[in-house]
């Protein structure tokens, strides 16, 4: 090995703690890079196996009603491959020792032979036996919510007659990867659960026998998508066709492809910020490695190594460093993005995990955490390589000392000597102080992005359920009822108060965009359900025109006062152009609504009703559900109070374990940053505070001169960590909206408090650490010689 | 190589060094320090030349600048024939590299490398160096080659930093004080070591001091005062290392 490379290896030994540290932030940043991406790629790679091994069809249709030959009309649609008619029907479930109302979507097997399409994977026991007309294969989530083992028995009212069925089969579908009850926002395994009976039980028990009145299918090679769903509104719509859609508009696809385009985006917001963190710090260090050094690349200058050597030189201790992070880092985001998987996998419910880091997620990881590094110290480098010979051999000039400020504004007399030397050590160096607080001001910022969602998802549940969604039972029926199911439901003892609302299935259009979606009509001036505006006042439902969320105006392009198209998917299906009422504010999901009589008008269809929003003393709600429960057409009945658990359970848990593990790794660069701040102050002053040992200074006394400035320069770093802090999570807020919600910026006072405390504390640490060097500074060593 | 790539025999006088009007003025903002102020001398081959003048008179800028470690703000200097003046950095790297040992005022060694490695980290990238246990045993440190500066006392620091200057058998040696930190046996064994290479090797040594005693081993002595030459000094005598004392 050269000499010039041994003094890489013994610098960096001189600096194991300072190095490891950085190392440490280079590794969490490209942690979080490796474990996003790879968890990302894996839950792709596990959701398109699993699609393609179950084969999840392409196009999706539900109808009243139609006689199994127009099965082959279906077949003729030039560009559909495979066809699959089914029976779908809403039940409702008994469980025996749950009060709560629970519903069910029961789907047809075929009674021999493996359905062509949406194949199930089983998970514990068996499907159907041919024509058995008392067995039931009922969904894994479901399952689990409730303990249900293959030979247990459940009451399932189908067509307002129950029926006692065996589970035979606990599956997994590639259909119902997220399962969502009919009018809720969010799954709720308990109360709603997908099942599967043979094709021709179920027929005798909706009376469908002949008919199906559920079709999926998949297309050929080169198909126009939009071409064959059109094509199948066509031959579907005589049989009361609810209009065919893509994956893209299939729940559980549509639901979970956000959830994915919300984890990639954090995927990609986090570990630049970490990164550049990291970046960052490394140029402080490096600077002040050169500062410190410059008297030692003048003599390597003066006995002929060149700039380039120089440079190289320098560049190679920041790739030792990078080496070690990104190594840290592989390995590290390597195990994280496994566990991250599995976790995800029980959550998304698939059957099987493909996990996997491509090599060239690693490569990339490393490639981009160089060259972050790189840029950051390349100013440094440069200067080093640059520093003119002659210059560099004397000692950099004494500053010019000068009474600071705060000093003249009369503070000398209150300060100490050495709290005088403090503050003029700082007023001296500004841009070394500046450095160092900014620094400091990056690890209170990145605590922050890690926390910040949390205060955030609070607040949309404060907003959502108690400023707009107020209802406490909202009882959606199986398809439009007269308004007369108002009056027995409010006449329900316990019940104060009932709305009703009509929901109707409709492709919204602008332009070029649309967005398929059940228009809300809900009654004029009511209580349980208020719109919004933008400082969340409420706002009168207008008795004319339509209102969207203000994000589903703005992936529209629309604006108040815009005619929308709305290509309305049920009934006549009748197209109408509607203006824009109003944009309304909503953090969870996208609605539009209407007044119920102007969508009624649109749908000719008098005085339909889809649901009643129900207000109810708590003391009868179980009486309630238990009326409820016997009520036949009843698609499914939330409460409020477990979709404020749901929500918190299904959509905000893997936000927050994400997140938590975010902070984790925000902690680490934090704490890498604070104790760099320390070490480098010690290694710039380590020969002034042993002169001032050598001159009588005690410990103490020097020890206070280096944490004291430390300590101010972190208590400075806390407010402005805030500002940077709030800029990064406005970032990330922007970054991550999507239809599913819209985290709006809010940072409550635990997280400033959070950010402000972990920086705090790591600045305690740091200190104690460099207070025990203090502690044994080598006096002679230090002053024998001449950095 | 281009520029100040030197062959000794093709050069057609003895002159090493050559400064015409040499000045160094430091541009400080307010005020302009007038280092050197029009500097007119010549070094020859084989030469040992003392620089004397009091601290402050423009000594180590102008060793900086004969050494290519700075350049001057007015005049030439030719080093060989070739003008350093307008040399590239690369240029005054390779020159530096090939031909120039450096003695510092501070002696200057990297702390992180032990006194042999402090010697190999110059004899690496030299032409014809000698082992860096050669150079160290030349100044008496033969047994102290893996001590770290810090373990070496300021008088064993100063001869690492000749073991330094020595090992790369340059074809000049600056030394900007290389006995200021030395008791006068040490110096003069200091001293007997540049002699020697100054002797054998034909090396054209320029050495500061501010010791009037070691102008005697010279074979001139050049006053400097204020940035200008005040007076040059021709000995007769060159005495040798070993008849100093003081
Ligand atoms: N980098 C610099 N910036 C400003 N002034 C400088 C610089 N280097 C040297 N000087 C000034 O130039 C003058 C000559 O300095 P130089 O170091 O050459 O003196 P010297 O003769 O070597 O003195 P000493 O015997 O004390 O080492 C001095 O006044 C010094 O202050
Ligand atoms: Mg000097």
């Amino acid at each position: 090995m050269k000499t010039i490379d041994r003094k890489i290896l013994r610098d960096l030994l001189g600096m194991k703690g300072q190095a490891v540290a950085i190392a440490l932030v280079i590794a969490s940043g490209v942690s979080t890079f490796i474990m996003s991406v790879s968890t990302m790629q894996s839950l792709r790679l596990t959701q398109a196996a699993f699609y393609r091994d179950y084969r999840f069809a392409d196009v999706f249709a539900s109808l009243k009603r139609a006689p199994e030959r127009v099965r082959r009309r279906i077949l003729d649609i030039p560009g559909v491959d495979v066809v699959q008619t089914r029976v779908a029907a809403s039940v409702n479930i008994d469980i025996r020792g749950f009060p709560d109302p629970v519903t069910g979507d029961v789907f047809s097997l075929p009674d021999t032979g493996e359905p062509p399409l949406n194949r199930l994977y089983l998970r514990q026991g068996r499907l159907v036996e041919p024509f058995r007309d008392n067995e039931v294969v009922i969904g894994e989530a479901f399952a689990e919510a409730h303990g249900f083992k293959p030979g247990d028995e459940l009451g399932i009212i189908i067509n307002g007659r129950r029926k006692t069925f065996t589970v035979v089969g606990v599956a997994l579908s590639p259909e119902h990867i997220y399962q969502m009850p009919p009018g809720a926002m969010f799954p709720d395994f308990k109360r709603y659960g997908v099942m599967w009976m043979g094709r021709a039980a179920l027929s005798t028990a909706c009376d469908m026998k002949g008919a199906f009145n559920d079709v999926a299918l998949t297309l050929s090679a080169g198909a126009d998508i939009n071409d064959v769903i059109e094509r199948l509104d066509e031959v579907l719509g005589p049989y009361g066709g609810l209009g065919a859609y893509g994956r893209k508009d299939q729940l559980s696809h549509r639901y979970l492809s956000e959830e994915f385009k919300q984890l990639e985006r954090m995927a990609a917001i986090f570990p630049v910020i970490f990164l550049g963190v990291a970046a960052f710090l490394l140029n402080v260090v490096v600077s002040r490695l050169v500062s410190i050094q410059r008297e030692e690349i003048a003599v390597l200058k003066a006995f002929g190594y060149g700039n380039f050597d120089i440079g190289m030189h320098f560049v190679k201790l920041v790739f030792l460093i990078i080496l070690l992070g990104v190594s840290i880092g592989i390995a590290g985001g390597y195990w994280l993005g496994r566990y991250l998987s599995t976790v995800y996998m029980e959550f998304y419910r698939f059957p099987f995990l493909k996990y996997e880091l491509r090599p060239v997620v690693a490569v990339v990881a490393a490639l981009v955490s160089g060259g972050a590094a790189i840029l950051g110290t390349l100013h440094s480098v440069r200067r080093a390589a640059m520093l003119p010979p002659a210059r560099a051999m004397r000692p950099e000039p004494p500053v010019s000392y000068r009474e600071t400020l705060a000093e003249r504004l009369g503070l000398k007399r209150i300060l100490s000597q050495p709290g005088r030397m403090i503050i003029r050590h700082i007023g001296r160096r500004p841009v070394k102080s500046l450095l160092t607080v900014t620094g400091m001001a990056f690890a209170v910022a990145i605590m922050m992005v890690g926390s910040f969602q949390e205060d955030a998802l609070d607040y949309m549940v404060d907003v959502q359920f108690g400023l707009s969604q107020r209802e406490d039972i909202a009882v959606t029926f199986v398809g439009p009822v007269p308004k007369k199911a108002l009056y027995e439901l409010r006449g329900l003892g316990g019940v104060r108060h009932g709305e009703i609302f009509r929901t109707v299935y409709a492709r919204l259009r602008f332009r070029n965009r649309s967005y398929r979606i059940a228009v809300q009509g809900l009654e004029p001036g009511g209580d349980l359900r208020r719109l919004l505006d933008a400082d969340l006042k409420p706002v009168e439902l207008p008795p004319s025109g339509i209102v969207l969320t203000d994000y589903l105006g703005e992936m529209l392009g629309v604006r108040e006062g815009d005619m929308l198209t709305v290509e309305v998917l049920e009934g006549g299906r009748p197209v109408v152009d509607v203006p824009v009422a109003a944009l309304v504010s909503q953090f969870i999901g996208v609605s539009a609504y209407m007044d119920i009589s102007a969508l009624n008008r649109i749908m000719h269809e008098g005085n339909a009703i889809s649901g009643v929003y129900l207000s109810a003393d708590p003391v009868y709600q179980p009486r309630i559900f238990a009326r409820l429960k016997r009520m036949p057409r009843i698609a499914g009945t939330e409460v409020r109070e477990k979709a404020i658990r749901n929500f918190y359970d299904t959509m905000a848990e893997t936000v927050l374990i994400f997140t938590f593990i975010n902070t984790l790794l925000a902690g680490i660069i934090a704490f890498g940053v604070v104790y760099n701040s320390a070490r480098i102050a010690l290694s710039e002053r380590g020969r002034e505070l042993a002169s001032l040992r050598v001159l009588g200074f005690t410990k103490g006394e020097i020890s206070y001169i280096l944490l004291g400035e430390l300590g101010v320069l972190a208590l400075a770093a806390v407010p402005a960590g805030f500002l940077i802090g709030r800029g990064m999570c406005a970032y990330i807020a922007e970054g991550l909206k999507t239809d599913l919600y819209r985290v709006p910026l809010i940072l409550d006072m635990n997280t400033y408090a959070f950010a402000a405390t972990v920086v705090l504390v790591s600045a305690c640490i740091s200190g104690l650490i460099v207070r025990y060097k203090l502690d044994r500074l080598d006096l002679i060593a230090v002053l024998k010689t001449r950095e | 190589m281009t520029g100040v790539a030197v062959n000794r025999t093709m050069s057609p006088d003895r002159t090493v060094f050559q400064t015409r009007g040499l000045a160094k003025i430091y541009d400080m903002g307010e005020v302009k320090v007038h280092a050197l102020r029009g500097v007119d001398m010549e070094i020859y081959a084989g030469e040992l030349v003392v620089l004397l003048g009091p601290s402050g008179s423009g000594k180590s800028t102008l060793l900086n600048i004969l050494g290519g470690l700075d350049t001057a703000t007015k005049g030439q200097v030719t080093y060989r024939g070739q003008d350093l003046t307008g040399a590239t950095d690369r240029e005054l790297t390779h020159y530096r590299r090939f031909y120039v040992g450096f003695v510092f005022q501070f002696y200057n060694l990297i702390p992180s490398l032990t006194a042999r490695e402090n010697v190999a980290v110059v004899t690496e990238i030299a032409g014809d160096p000698m082992k860096p246990e050669e150079a160290l045993r030349i100044v008496g440190l033969g047994n102290r080659l893996d001590h770290f500066p810090a373990q070496l006392s300021g008088g064993e620091q100063q001869r690492v930093a000749i073991a330094r200057a020595i090992a790369k058998k340059p074809a000049v040696l600056l030394c900007d004080e290389p006995t200021g930190a030395l008791d006068s046996a040490t110096g003069i064994v200091v001293l007997e070591v540049l002699e020697k290479i100054n002797r054998e090797l034909g090396t054209a040594t320029v050495l500061i001091t501010h010791n009037a005693d070691i102008a005697g081993m010279a074979d001139r002595v050049i006053y400097l005062n204020d940035g200008l030459i005040s007076r040059v000094r021709v000995n007769e005598h060159r005495k040798s290392a070993r008849e100093l004392h003081w």
